[in-house]
């Protein structure tokens, strides 16, 4: 499962170009600091290889190893 | 929050100061990122780690992680980090430096101390220009880059650090940008496990000041084109001096095994002192 930290992501954007499968992709609605966060719309293609969390400048990505069930 | 669904690197960082002070797709995030994973490969114990940087941008990164740092001079945390390691033979020493302190103002303890060969780690971040002071022109800038200090392009030749450290006398030099965040964490685990100065020179992008001046504003142009720059060193090697004219070779450039200052220094000191006590310099600071 993929948690996007809100109050630590500034939209670089690190993660959505370079994420290999094209997991993230931008929100529609800004939230309270006006930042469009990269909501993992593609989670079911996310295969926890962890680059995103090692290219997010500002720790905000967190992506848990086990899965929800 | 629940514990689970926090950033796996979230343990090492002093949460009450995040979020960080870097401009939104800063390079440093991404080398504290990759120093962490280098860290946990390496099995370097973070108790024992103490992290010295001296003013920057990229020397802002110790101030956000939970373990001993020390926050330096301009120029000089190479300087300090060596009283640290000689005081202290057993502590993992790391040095977090910019370009501006590294390859300017402290040159020559760059260079000082790979001809020492002394058992630290420095990892420098080269964003290619002073980020801090509101983008002048550093001593690693391409030719021909913008900044404001060179409104016309800089004519100057840029300084190549790697080769500059290999040259004097480090045991390890790699070169890496942080569009290659694996690798990174690969030559950071090899620096720490290498007895004796290591040298991990981590390219990095500034879109702020950089990207800005060089018509690259966000940081995923500023990292496409890092990334489509860098070749490696094998492929570098068969190539012409005039095609590798603006690219970043990025590898592996030194990996050797010499003679390692402090415990020289050790070594003497108990071969010649007359209490017949290795740890005397220890004595100093802990009361036995």
């Amino acid at each position: 499962m993929i948690t996007i930290n809100e109050d630590l992501c500034k939209e670089c954007n690190l993660c959505k170009e370079f994420c290999p499968l094209k997991v993230y992709e931008e929100s529609k609605i800004p939230n309270k600091k006006g930042i469009h966060v990269p909501c993992p719309k593609n989670e079911d293609k996310c295969t926890k290889c962890g680059l995103c969390i090692l290219m997010c400048p500002d720790q905000a990505i967190a992506v848990d190893d086990k899965d929800e069930d | 929050m629940d514990k689970t669904n926090q950033n796996r690197f979230m343990k090492y960082l002093r949460t009450d100061r995040l979020p960080n002070i870097f401009c939104p797709g800063c390079g440093n995030g991404i080398v504290m990122n990759s120093f962490f994973n280098g860290m946990e490969r390496a099995e370097i114990d973070f108790d024992n780690l103490a992290l010295v940087s001296g003013i920057g941008c990229s020397s802002r990164v110790p101030g956000y992680i939970k373990c001993d740092s020390l926050h330096t001079t301009h120029g000089r945390p190479i300087a300090f980090a060596t009283g640290l390691k000689l005081a202290n033979p057993e502590l993992d020493v790391v040095v977090f430096t910019g370009d501006g302190d590294a390859a300017a103002i402290g040159g020559n303890h760059l260079i000082h101390g790979a001809r020492r060969n002394i058992n630290l780690t420095v990892i420098c971040i080269n964003n290619s220009i002073y980020g801090m002071t509101g983008g002048q022109i550093s001593p690693t800038s391409p030719t021909g880059s913008y900044g404001s200090t060179a409104p016309f392009g800089a004519v100057e030749k840029p300084f190549d650090l790697s080769e500059l450290t290999k040259a004097a006398g480090a045991s390890y030099v790699s070169r890496w940008t942080t569009a290659h965040p694996v690798q990174l964490a690969n030559a950071i685990k090899a620096g720490l496990q290498n007895k004796g100065f290591s040298f991990i020179e981590a390219v990095s992008q500034c879109p702020t000041y950089f990207g800005r001046k060089n018509k690259m504003k966000t940081a995923v142009t500023m990292m496409q084109w890092m990334k489509a720059e860098s070749i490696t060193k094998r492929r570098a090697e068969k190539m012409d001096a005039t095609d590798l004219e603006g690219k970043i070779i990025v590898g592996e450039f030194q990996n050797k095994k010499e003679a390692e200052f402090t415990e020289q220094i050790c070594k003497l000191i108990g071969d010649k002192c007359t209490t017949g006590k290795p740890s005397s310099i220890k004595s100093a600071f802990q009361e036995d």
